[in-house]
């Protein structure tokens, strides 16, 4: 057994945490910056942070991940980090020449109180910020949220420094992109286009973490959102975040800062949310649905039809974000499956709530947990007491799923030992026909290689 | 010369100061008189280092090998979650039930609360909750960086909650906060000091054979390489006590001071354990470097010299000629394919030297390497040391004083024994460095940043370039495969001698890869209309 101290037996935690199911904001922070054009993220800390966060994103996109840190030495680290990012600030333009540089504080910076606004404004009056180039940048101590809370900042970050309403409005709806996959994003710009609503998506990670091999690298991918498409959004008519937790303090700051009105909704994972997604552009871009919509939406009607056997009455044990976990946890309940535990290490009430509701009459039984504590091992735990059928989550699930015997299907960040998580979407549609094969794959592969031989069928 | 206009380029791109400060980091190599280079300073904020922290150092590389401590990182998510599993230390409890924590991050998961009002009491009860769970022999827990900011003891949180638990139980603490130090390096020598207080020279009883004790220091079973190093030992007779800390237990540790020979094999991570060993218990040590095939037939070698008993001198000759067999004919296979290619290696403290054996075996030659964070001995040789300065960012790491263990000193050798060794070839305490085996010419680079990583490739398009994760993806964009030589690209084992077997064909396997000839799609050469 890999997880061979792992019982049944629970003790009331009240400090130590085990297995998160969450890590901590800049690694969000850094993600979400490589979704703006010709953007270099910068970790304000000690090197190590950076490093570990360029390599869990490089381990899940298997692509190169860029960003510089100020490599605090215990020095900096007692009388502050300016000289440090002054310093960074100064080389890194003179080496690498981005057109923003988008800073994120540690849990080092933040404890010290480092003062990014005065920083970058002594960057900026000694001349180390050539013209036409920006330092923007956002405070995201590791001890407050997680990951999420990350991302959520930096996204906050480009409305805070980009957005700028003129007088005149523009026909467009912003689509505020939560954590998803560059696939995800893709995907969801295809769907828009197929609308032919106008739209701009930030941040916006396709044509950066998917890039071509052609022998040749460049360290700005043609992808992310561009500065002027950034400063656009405030002469939009109206913004669309995707997915509460990642997108509603830039949704928030943007209405403050250039009254534009929004709505945020699930990510469009499954049937239901991405009807909630498609009904809200049309309803905002005031574009109809195109049939051809409609008959993809039609096709993944058939296929849950088709299948129905395969899903009914599952009981599933999920752990994620929490943007990714509701729309999939109604995505499950669709298909007729039982989510039966649920945890996020991202705290929030919109969790609690959102899981409430959907539950309450279909799996009155369902535990979740959002929060400090709400970690693998107290899934594991539950588990333990009462089986699934199914676990979905992250690449750290295989260890339960091996020892428990249980078909795994990896979904989340990060899933670090399968390739193909920037080339296929979950979201729409079609990314919920993708994920339903993935559901029954690992169903069907499973019962194929543990069935009693004369249960073998050729035809499923 | 074209190593000098690589100089010149790269130097010229950066603002005046940080290219004062990297010119004297990379050199043009001459292994007769090595040049002094710059090494274990400070990093250049904004320069995109390969680098690392302290914690990294210590919980991530020397103590998390270890499979039945609870180590406990105090501090946010962050540190506990990036260390936990990424680095591939395998490991093998003897029986389905013996302590296995490895597969487990535990951790504090510090809150603004905390960090307000101080994380002792939250430690406290993480420490507790610990025991009540899983029972552990020994649980150890580890600073990050806000936790010295805020000043929570470590220290006296193991001691007091030692006394809580009481019974046989070991907790003890390490201040490996992320800003120490400029690298992993410092993290190295906190857990090296830590093992040494807390762990080694607990436990007398002699087990096993009596003959032929060894161990192995510094080597962490990244792939199997371990495994396939105590395969080898096993066959020869030879008894090992302790790896540090590859496929380690506690009790290995405990019991280490019972060996009569010490091997070092990353010199950077674990020489001050040998160093230590030896002033406290008189184990001489000696450099290692069981990667590639002939040079483990080579520490083979100097063991059996070392005990200078016949028969073993004579199993050991009868291993190697028997293991030969298999790695001759997958190192005639490769070489049709390998011989002549260049390889360039940029990793950590250790190697990007060893591996070299490899790459000759191959019929292959560096063009370039260097370390993460390697210092000027790892380069130059420990000769060096005596000119070493300690520089005002790496003054604040503990040193801490070894005496003579009166009740367990004794000496292995007499020094008329060690004099005839050394007369006979052997080297003591010694390591010569990266540079002596570089070609006159090569370019060693200390702490290489991305701007000159793209430079290299740029200029010299290497047949194969070996880094790590965060290299991978851009040298490969680049059209140079790249091996990670951290992570062996979830192969290995690559040492010993079916180590040298699998890198034989997995580099073959690299040279030989159709997909890099068809980076460029047919319509996009001059010849399609």
């Amino acid at each position: 057994m890999l997880l061979r101290h792992t019982t049944a037996k629970e003790i009331d935690r009240k400090a130590l945490t085990i297995n998160p199911a969450k890590t901590c904001q800049p690694v969000g922070a850094m993600y979400a910056a490589l979704g703006l054009h010709g953007c270099l993220p910068h970790s304000h800390g000690s090197q190590g942070c950076c490093s570990y966060h360029r390599s869990a994103l490089t381990r899940h996109f298997k692509e190169p991940v860029m960003a510089s840190t100020s490599s605090f030495s215990e020095g900096s680290s007692v009388f502050g980090g300016s000289a440090n990012l002054v310093s960074a600030i100064e080389t890194i333009f003179s080496v690498y020449d981005p057109e923003v540089i988008a800073v994120h504080t540690t849990c080092l910076s933040e404890t010290i109180g480092d003062d990014l606004t005065q920083i970058v404004s002594k960057a900026n009056e000694d001349g180390k910020v050539p013209a036409g180039k920006k330092v923007i940048f956002c405070n995201t101590p590791s001890y407050v949220g997680t990951h999420v809370t990350g991302y959520a900042n930096q996204v906050s970050s480009f409305v805070k420094f980009f957005s700028t309403a003129t007088p005149k409005k523009r026909n467009v709806v912003n689509l505020v992109a939560g954590w998803m996959e560059p696939s995800d994003m893709r995907e969801i710009k295809r769907i828009a286009k197929e609308m032919e609503a106008r739209t701009i998506m930030f941040p916006d990670m396709s044509d950066v973490l998917d890039t071509p091999l052609t022998g040749h690298y460049d360290m700005y991918p043609k992808g992310g959102t561009t500065q002027a498409d950034m400063i656009a959004t405030g002469d939009s008519k109206f913004t669309i975040g995707i997915g509460p937790y990642t997108t509603e303090d830039a949704c928030i700051k943007l209405e403050n800062k250039c009254k534009v009105k929004f709505e945020t909704i699930e990510i469009p994972i499954g049937l239901k949310a991405t009807d909630k997604f498609i009904m809200s552009l049309s309803r905002h871009a005031n574009v109809p649905v195109p049939d051809s919509l409609t008959a993809e939406r039609g096709r993944l009607v058939d296929m849950i039809a088709d299948n129905n056997k395969n899903f009914y009455d599952k009981r599933v044990a999920l752990f994620g974000d929490p943007d990714t976990l509701i729309p999939l946890v109604e995505f499950l309940l669709t298909l007729d499956m039982k989510p039966v535990y649920i945890v996020t290490g991202t705290p929030g009430k919109h969790f609690d709530e959102a899981m409430t509701e959907l539950l309450k009459e279909k799996v009155p039984e369902a535990k979740f947990k959002s929060g400090e504590r709400a970690d693998m091992f107290q899934m594991h735990q539950w588990i333990k007491q009462e089986g699934v059928d199914m676990l979905i989550g992250n690449s750290y699930g295989k260890y339960i799923a091996r020892d428990e015997n249980i078909p795994f299907v990896r979904l989340g960040f990060p899933v670090t030992d399968r390739p193909g998580n920037n080339f296929f979407p979950y979201v729409g549609y079609t990314g919920a026909t993708n994920l339903l094969i993935k559901i029954m794959d690992a169903f069907l592969e499973h019962k194929d290689r543990t069935c009693p031989e004369e249960k073998v069928e050729l035809v499923m | 010369d074209d190593l000098k206009k690589f100089k010149d380029e790269v130097l010229h791109k950066y603002p005046k100061k940080v290219a004062k400060k990297r010119d004297k980091a990379i050199l043009l190599n001459d292994p007769e008189t090595p040049p002094q280079i710059q090494a274990n300073v400070r990093t250049i904020p904004g320069i995109i280092t390969q680098r690392g922290c302290t914690y990294a150092g210590c919980k991530g590389v020397v103590l998390g090998p270890t499979r039945d401590i609870i180590n406990i990182t105090h501090g946010p998510i962050g540190c506990g979650f990036y260390s936990w599993l990424t680095r591939r230390n395998q490991t093998k409890p003897e029986t389905e039930t013996d302590e296995n924590f490895m597969m487990y991050c535990f951790s504090t998961d510090m809150q603004d609360s905390n960090i307000v009002f101080g994380g002792e009491e939250k430690l406290k009860q993480a420490i507790r909750e610990a025991y009540e769970l899983f029972h552990p022999k020994a649980i150890a827990i580890f600073s990050t960086c806000p936790v010295g900011l805020i000043g929570d003891d470590v220290h006296r949180v193991a001691r007091h909650m030692k006394e809580e638990i009481g019974g046989d139980i070991n907790i003890f603490g390490f201040s490996c906060e992320g800003y120490r130090g400029v690298s992993q390096s410092a993290g190295h020598h906190i857990a090296n000091n830590g093992l040494f207080k807390n762990l080694i020279g607990r436990d007398d009883e002699k087990r096993g054979d009596l003959k032929y004790r060894v161990n192995l220091l510094g080597e962490y079973n990244i792939g199997g390489d371990a495994f396939e190093l105590e395969r080898v030992f096993e066959k020869c007779g030879i008894n090992l006590i302790a790896t540090f800390s590859g496929n380690s237990t506690i009790q290995k540790f405990e019991n280490a001071h019972t060996a009569d020979l010490n091997m070092v094999m990353c010199h950077r991570s674990i020489n001050y354990v040998a160093e230590m060993m030896e002033t406290a218990f008189g184990i001489p040590w000696i450099k290692v470097q069981p990667i590639g095939a002939d040079s483990t037939a080579k520490m083979l070698r100097k063991i059996g010299q070392y005990f200078g008993d016949q028969e073993l001198i004579d199993k050991i000759e009868e291993v190697i000629a028997d293991e030969m067999v298999a790695v001759t004919a997958a190192r005639e296979k490769a070489l049709k394919k390998t011989n002549g290619k260049t390889a360039m290696l940029f990793v950590g403290g250790s190697r990007a030297h060893h591996y070299q054996n490899l790459f000759e075996e191959l019929g292959m030659s560096t063009l370039s390497a260097g370390y993460e964070f390697g210092h000027r001995d790892d380069y130059e040789g420990r000769v060096v040391i005596p000119t070493i300065q300690i520089d005002a960012d790496s003054r604040n790491i503990e040193e801490i004083t070894v005496t003579k263990d009166e009740a367990r000193y004794n000496p292995r050798k007499t020094e008329e024994e060690l004099k005839a060794l050394e007369a006979d070839g052997m080297e003591f305490n010694g390591y010569e460095g990266l540079m002596p085996q570089m070609a006159k010419g090569s370019l060693v680079i200390d702490d290489l940043s991305h701007y000159e990583m793209e430079k290299l490739i740029e200029l010299y398009k290497p047949d194969v370039f070996c880094a790590g994760i965060k290299e991978k993806f851009c040298v490969q964009k680049m059209g140079v495969p790249l091996k990670q030589l951290h992570s062996y690209d979830y192969g290995g084992p690559y040492a010993g001698f079916k180590g040298a077997i699998n890198f034989y064909e997995d580099i073959e396997m690299i040279a030989c890869s159709t997909i890099w000839k068809e980076m460029k799609a047919p319509w996009e050469s001059e010849t399609y209309v």
